[in-house]
Formats: C-alpha cells, sequence, structure tokens
C-alpha cells in the first residue's frame, strides 16, 4: 500500500468512516430513496428520503400529541366481583414508589414517559429550521446527538408488549377493560416506527453542520 | 479484505456521525462526539459493565419478582417460578415470552458479549460480517428483556382489590432491572471497529 496521504482538513470533509467497521467512503449527493451501505460490512451509511425533515417533524408532533394523551386518560381498570381498580400510565411507574425500589419507578417513567418525549421535542428542535432550508438552531447539535445516544432507552415498544404480557396474566382472575391511554400508546409504537424509518443520520449531519 | 480504513489512513472516524478527523483531534466538530481511536483497551469497559451486570442478575433470580396476595396468602414468586405458573396454567406463550425475555436472552448476551471481546484480536477467530451481526442482535435484542420489569409494575399498579387480590413487585425487579441495564451498556461500550482489526495491526 503507499504512503497515507494526509489530505487538508478541508478534504475530509468530503469522507464517512463507517460507525461500524472505520473503512472510508467517499460521500456523495444521492437522489431521495437511494441507499449508501458499508462495502464492507453493509451498515446503512446514508438513507435520504423525499421530504424526510417534515415526515420526522410532523410524525414528532402527532407523538408528542398521543403521548400526553397517554399520561392524563385512563389506561386499564380491572373489575371482579364488585370490585375494581384503575391505573393511569403514571400509576404504573408508581407501582414501586414503595421503600428500597422508589428509584426503579423513576427509571420506568423515564423510560416510557421522560425519553419518548424528549426525543420528539429535541427531534422537531433539531428539523424544524432545517426542514424549513433555514440553518439550524443553536445547540442543534448537541441536541441531535443526545437523540441518537438515548435511543436504546427509551422502551415505550417493549411497554406496549408488556401490557400485553400482563393482561394475559390478570386474563383468569379479572376482566380488565382497556382505557383510551392504551390505545394512544399502541398508535404511538406506530408514529415512533414510521418516523424512525425517515431519520437518515448522515443527512441530518450534514445539515446541521452546513453554515 | 483490503478495504482502507480511517485508521489506516491515519485519520480518526466519528463513531457517532461518521465524519472523519485528522488523528489527533478530541472531539469531532460536527456533532461534539468525543472521537475514539480504535484501541483494544476499551474492552476492560466491556467488561466492566459485564461483570457489573452478572452480579446483578445473581438476586435478580433468587429473590423473588412478584409477591401475589389472594385472600390472605402471600405467594411469592421468582422469575423463574413466574414462568412456571404461567404454564401451568396452559398459558404457553406467554410462559415463553417471559422465559425468552428473563432468561434465555440475558444468558444468551453475556455468552455473546463475552465472545466478542474474547476473540478481538484472536487470529483463528472468523471475525467481521458474523460478528457485527451477533453485536447488532444483542444491541437489538438486549432492551426487550426489560418487558418483565414492565409486566412487574403494570401488575403491580393494576391488581389493587384489598382483601381479595393484590400484587406487590418483589427486590428482583430491581436487581434485574439493574442487571439489564448494565448489560446493555456493556454492549454498548463494545466497539465494532474492533472486530476487523486483528493483533498484528495493534502491536504496531
Amino acid at each position: 500500500m503507499t504512503a497515507p496521504f494526509y489530505p487538508h482538513d478541508h478534504d475530509l470533509s468530503g469522507l464517512i468512516a463507517c460507525p461500524r467497521c472505520d473503512v472510508l467512503h467517499r460521500s456523495e449527493e444521492l437522489a431521495d430513496g437511494q441507499r449508501a451501505k458499508c462495502t464492507r460490512c453493509g451498515t446503512v451509511l446514508m438513507w435520504p428520503r423525499k421530504n424526510a425533515f417534515l415526515h420526522v417533524v410532523s410524525l414528532s408532533f402527532t407523538g408528542m400529541i398521543l403521548m400526553i394523551g397517554a399520561i392524563f386518560f385512563p389506561f386499564l381498570e380491572i373489575s371482579t366481583r364488585g370490585l375494581s381498580h384503575e391505573s393511569s400510565i403514571f400509576g404504573v411507574a408508581m407501582a414501586f414508589s414503595d421503600g428500597f425500589l422508589a428509584p426503579l419507578a423513576f427509571a420506568v417513567l423515564t423510560m416510557i414517559v421522560a425519553l419518548p418525549i424528549f426525543r420528539f421535542v429535541a427531534l422537531i428542535y433539531t428539523l424544524w429550521p432545517l426542514a424549513n432550508g433555514r440553518p439550524a438552531y443553536r445547540h442543534a447539535a448537541t441536541t441531535f446527538r443526545l437523540v441518537q445516544e438515548l435511543q436504546p432507552w427509551a422502551m415505550a415498544e417493549i411497554f406496549i408488549i408488556g401490557t400485553a404480557v400482563a393482561l394475559v396474566k390478570i386474563g383468569g382472575l379479572a376482566t380488565v377493560s382497556l382505557g383510551p391511554a392504551f390505545w394512544a400508546f399502541c398508535v404511538l409504537i406506530i408514529v415512533i416506527a414510521l418516523k424512525n424509518s425517515f431519520v437518515s443520520d448522515w443527512t441530518i449531519w450534514n445539515a446541521i453542520g452546513r453554515k | 479484505m483490503n478495504a482502507l480504513t480511517a485508521t489506516d489512513a491515519g485519520l480518526v472516524g466519528c463513531t457517532r456521525c461518521g465524519r472523519v478527523w485528522p488523528k489527533d483531534e478530541g472531539h469531532c466538530a460536527r456533532c461534539g462526539a468525543h472521537l475514539q481511536a480504535v484501541d483494544r483497551h476499551r474492552l476492560q469497559a466491556v467488561w466492566a459493565w459485564w461483570i457489573a451486570g452478572m452480579i446483578f442478575y445473581i438476586p435478580a433470580n433468587l429473590l423473588p419478582m412478584l409477591v401475589t396476595t389472594t385472600l390472605g396468602n402471600a405467594q411469592k414468586n421468582t422469575i423463574v417460578g413466574g414462568a412456571i405458573e404461567l404454564w401451568k396454567h396452559h398459558n404457553y406463550g406467554v410462559a415463553m415470552i417471559i422465559f425468552g425475555a428473563s432468561i434465555m436472552i440475558p444468558v444468551g448476551k453475556f455468552i455473546a458479549v463475552a465472545y466478542l471481546a474474547v476473540s478481538v484480536g484472536n487470529e483463528s477467530r472468523q471475525g467481521g460480517k458474523p460478528h457485527l451481526h451477533m453485536l447488532e442482535v444483542v444491541e437489538f435484542i438486549g432492551r426487550w428483556s426489560m418487558i418483565d420489569v414492565f409486566v412487574v409494575a403494570i401488575l403491580s399498579a393494576l391488581v389493587q382489590l384489598g382483601f381479595v387480590a393484590s400484587i406487590h413487585p418483589g427486590p428482583a425487579a430491581a436487581s434485574f432491572a439493574l442487571s439489564v441495564a448494565f448489560t446493555m451498556l456493556s454492549a454498548q461500550s463494545f466497539d465494532p471497529r474492533l472486530i476487523w482489526r486483528g493483533p498484528d495491526r495493534e502491536r504496531k
């Protein structure tokens, strides 16, 4: 191999190092819908889609409204032999609020409500000016980096599957009625999945980095 | 495969946004992430979180996860006990979800992360794509172990019918949640770029 050429700082902006395997690629303008994959490990490097920023912003707004609804409406109610008890999403997290499990209540609330909401707000903050062709707001880079770093910890979709499991467990004991918050959460999962499919990291970073 | 990596070119790639910088740069000027050279010593973090996760996984299985009180009788169930209970009541599907999420996924994760970390720099390893796929599966599926914690939360919040039936969370819920979080951190600290770097290139 020839001695590595050290390009001037300016030239590096056209290169992508695959975040997973470090192979260098030259970045090219892709047409909407085209995908660029790493030649060695197959990781998707770029996947721009038509009006992606606008889609992400509007889906984030939808998600935020659904989440606010899910917090305030009744979630589940059980009844058996004339007794009944209902719980909100908030009540579910508070199930751990007794004694030494209290930090877990906080963690659950963070994973199922706070982080999803934060990610919606942060995405809107990052992409709203970009969708309108204006330069990014201050600290947009930090905000979007947090959006990415916190992604594994936002567990709304796991929570809803957990609900399904809990329903089967209770099924034999009592009658369960599903409240509006349950349905809001189900729709929320679809909205989150749709939103994620429009996020192309490199495209967003490029737009943030553009002065 | 002779693909040129950023490290080979004397550069450093940002693992967060993919931007390439000169080797001595400390932070990515585009996304602000810390620029990390490919370095085997980073595996120490993987092992530290791995051990922490393992330590908390033991009480998670020995202590009760759920305390069910029906008509004055308290029954304590561990994770495995709960799955067996479900199986006995012919809820095979749910029993399998709980067993899979709470036993098979965590144990599989411990094995997979340890295997990936051990095989870094081992010449006889297959490496490459299969290892990256393994890491991606671990990263994707690892979070799903948290499902049992949510089930406990929902049951305890909902089944509060006084004397007739009430469910309370047991101490295993906390240690299980911590174990899941630590193993997630362990998988996240594994730098996949190490998969492709053999021992000869490390030494230079």
